[in-house]
């Protein structure tokens, strides 16, 4: 067990700071490659959401350097973004992975994205082979975890998330949504979700506009909507009274130049601007104007900042659930450790036994195959005996977690070392089977 | 008596103040409540003040300045009421309540009042006059106080703290809307009141002074809040410009009410 975090996330780090060093999703698959490459990296994990990027690696007896590894993929100027690094290893670092995954770490605590998040994280580390045995049962535990929480308690009942969040604002602004009209600007997932939520809040119609038209038609024929050429984005967007922005463009995409053109054209009637997109679409300018109303990914947390304070007693519930839980998990990877030292005792035995049996079998001469049978048993039955005590010790002493030591006494005792390299090939064979 | 139910309406109001206040910086908390009741309480005795001003004198004289201004503070608490019925909003409150508590408490003090009554006037007239002025004032006030809240609103919702101010006061559109409403509604009160005036004018004198201050003034305030109805319909003019413009017309009726002192048709005589 050497696992590794390092990571930021939107309340060590601004959106300023967060959007630099955000991964498109295609380039994630390269990053993936390139930290496994990384000196003392055995399997890896980047996720990447607007709220945070965390590397997770298991690592080659010891530690990696993972801020080279952020220095080497990122170039860019350290002194700008590692102030709010963070770093877990082994036990805090498990803890920090169930908490991110049970959506406890979350900007709105509770809220149920990032559990997909994650998973897509880990299908995509999957899929290239960063993740292949300890990180996969880590991250598959975490999942177990996340259910748990929320099933047990009520962080995610009332889950607000970013675009529940949204919707109220968007209510503090026009008191009732009915009759309004959204506009979708860029088709990604969380903004399909906004929608949803504004739809069921009694919002009007939604418009679509994405790069790709196709998307936009797919998004927009799910919602009754209207497609809209991204070319027409400027002559169409004042028909809308929300606006939610999405799109991975690298530069903002609304100016105030445009705010100033919508709102000529809308006779002043306000407008509310949700730009969940990192880097950021809307430039924080157009909040200036009257009338218009901008909330980034960051603004989304601080107008939540009640509801954490709400759910306060659940989260501390959730977080006893988690501590439980990296305990345990802990104690399976330490049962997963003495796996390979039953392995290499029980051949360590098996090797004595077979060469006690052909130094005996010349001074007996020619055997019935009963005999022989009879001799394998015998031999077998002596090991097996002898064996059963020691093994079974072993197995419970993993769960007390004084199987480090333990497993010490017993390959001193029956000097395994230098089978060690053998056994590690069959452990992960037996880490699958195990428990 | 009239005069002791109108103090204890002030005392009530007073509560109200408190809840202009409190309300700024606390959730609805029991503390509020009582100041919001109490206020409601202000309401019933400032009723009983004003019929029994009625009774006394067989009519309301509403051309005694202190009448008047009882009346106005009584006028612009219906409306509020009005405004919680329809909106379920006790928050222009916040505005209102200071300023009835104003209006009552000059009403409420002692002085004797001065009549409006120069000889040979058509009584009626006049009285219609002051009622439907008096009207479009308290919907001016009203719109008056919609803009503040939408500019404290406004201001909320742009810094983006969700302050319990934010949660607690209505939609910036539903503030909007009230201010506008009760801008369309006092407008054509205010425009028949200056007209019955004219009527009263030329029956007292036989002509309208244009020149004389009140007039002046009247007119003026009249074509700013034309304006504003203007700026709102074309324009869509809200916030911090519509505010601006509220706070203009309020100004100019406040100079307006204020110029009887100056003004030599529009003279109280000492009753």
């Amino acid at each position: 067990m050497n696992f590794q975090l390092i990571g930021i996330n939107h309340t060590t780090a601004p959106v300023e700071v967060r959007e630099r060093l955000a991964i498109p999703e295609s380039r994630l698959p390269d990053a993936l490659k390139q930290l496994r490459q990384h000196p003392g990296v055995d399997e890896g994990l980047i996720l990447c959401t607007c709220n945070r990027v965390e590397v997770l690696a298991q690592t080659r007896n010891g530690s990696a350097d993972l801020r080279s590894f952020l220095r080497d993929y990122f170039r860019l100027d350290p002194a700008g973004y590692e102030p709010h690094l963070y770093e877990y290893r082994e036990a805090e670092a498990i803890r920090h992975m169930f908490r991110v995954t049970s959506s406890l770490d979350s900007m709105v605590v509770g809220e149920p994205q990032i559990l997909g998040q994650v998973k897509e994280a880990y299908a995509t580390a999957r899929a290239v082979g960063a993740v292949h045995s300890q990180l996969d049962l880590l991250l598959t535990r975490a999942f177990a975890v996340a259910k748990r929480v929320r099933t047990e308690t009520a962080v995610g009942s009332s889950s607000v998330s970013v675009a529940s969040v949204a919707v109220e604002l968007a209510k503090k602004i026009f008191g009732s949504l009915h009759g309004k009209h959204v506009y979708l600007v860029g088709a990604g997932k969380m903004s399909e979700l906004a929608a949803r939520h504004l739809l069921a809040h009694g919002a009007e119609s939604i418009f679509v506009a994405n790069r790709t038209y196709e998307r936009a038609t797919q998004l927009a024929a799910k919602f009754n909507g209207q497609a809209i050429l991204f070319e027409q984005l400027y002559e169409t967007c004042d028909r809308a009274d929300i606006v939610i922005t999405s799109t991975g463009a690298p530069f903002a995409i609304f100016r105030k130049e445009h705010g100033e053109l919508f709102l000529s054209r809308r006779k002043n009637r306000p407008m509310f601007f949700v730009d969940i997109a990192v880097p950021r679409d809307v430039d924080p300018e157009m909040n200036k104007l009257d009338g218009i109303f901008v909330y980034d990914i960051d603004d989304l947390q601080q107008a939540v900042a009640s509801h954490v304070a709400d759910r306060k007693k659940e989260a501390e519930h959730a977080e006893s659930i988690i501590q439980t839980e990296v305990i345990r998990f802990q104690a399976r990877l330490q049962t997963l450790d003495v796996v390979p030292t039953i392995v290499s005792l029980q051949d360590h035995l098996e090797t004595i036994r077979q060469a006690e049996i052909d130094r005996v079998r010349g001074r007996l001469g020619q055997m019935t195959p009963e005999q022989e049978m009879a001799i394998e048993t015998l031999t077998h039955g002596i090991v097996n005996k002898i064996m059963h005590t020691p093994i079974s010790t072993l197995k419970t002493a993993a769960r007390e977690a004084e199987a480090t030591t333990l497993v010490d006494v017993v390959r001193r005792l029956f000097n395994l070392q230098e089978k060690d390299k053998n056994a590690k090939a069959t452990k992960s064979d037996g880490s699958g089977a195990g428990n | 008596m009239p005069i002791l139910w109108l103090r204890v309406a002030l005392v009530c109001y007073a509560f109200g103040l408190l809840y202009a206040l409190v309300a700024l910086t606390r959730a609805a908390d029991l503390l509020n409540r009582i100041a919001l009741h109490a206020a409601y309480l202000g309401m019933i005795f400032h009723f009983v003040s004003l019929a029994e001003t009625m009774v006394q004198a067989g009519q309301l004289t509403l051309a005694s300045v202190h009448n008047t201004e009882s009346v106005l503070s009584f006028l612009i608490m219906v409306l509020f009421l009005i405004v919680y019925a329809v909106y379920k909003t006790t928050s222009p409150g916040i505005v209102v309540f200071p300023l009835v508590f104003l209006l009552t408490f000059v009403a409420a003090t002692g002085e004797q009042p001065f009549l409006l009554m120069p000889p040979g006037v058509r009584k009626g007239w006049l009285e219609v006059h002051i009622a439907l002025i008096l009207t479009g004032y308290a919907a001016l006030i009203v719109s008056f106080c919609a803009s503040l809240l939408y500019l404290i609103q406004e201001r909320a919702l742009k810094s983006k703290r969700a302050s319990g101010l934010l949660s607690r006061l209505p939609a910036l559109e539903v503030i909007d809307e009230i201010g506008f409403r009760s801008l369309l509604l006092g407008f054509p009160f205010m425009t028949l009141g200056l007209l019955a005036g004219t009527v009263v004018a030329q029956a007292t004198y036989g002509r309208v002074d244009f020149l004389d201050p009140k007039i002046m003034l009247s007119i003026l305030m009249w074509a700013v809040y034309l304006l504003l109805l203007y700026t709102r319909w074309s324009a869509g003019w809200r916030g911090r410009r519509a505010a601006y413009l509220a706070a203009g017309a309020f100004a100019m009726a406040l100079v307006a009410w204020a110029a009887n002192y100056f003004s030599t048709i529009h003279k109280f005589a000492q009753s």
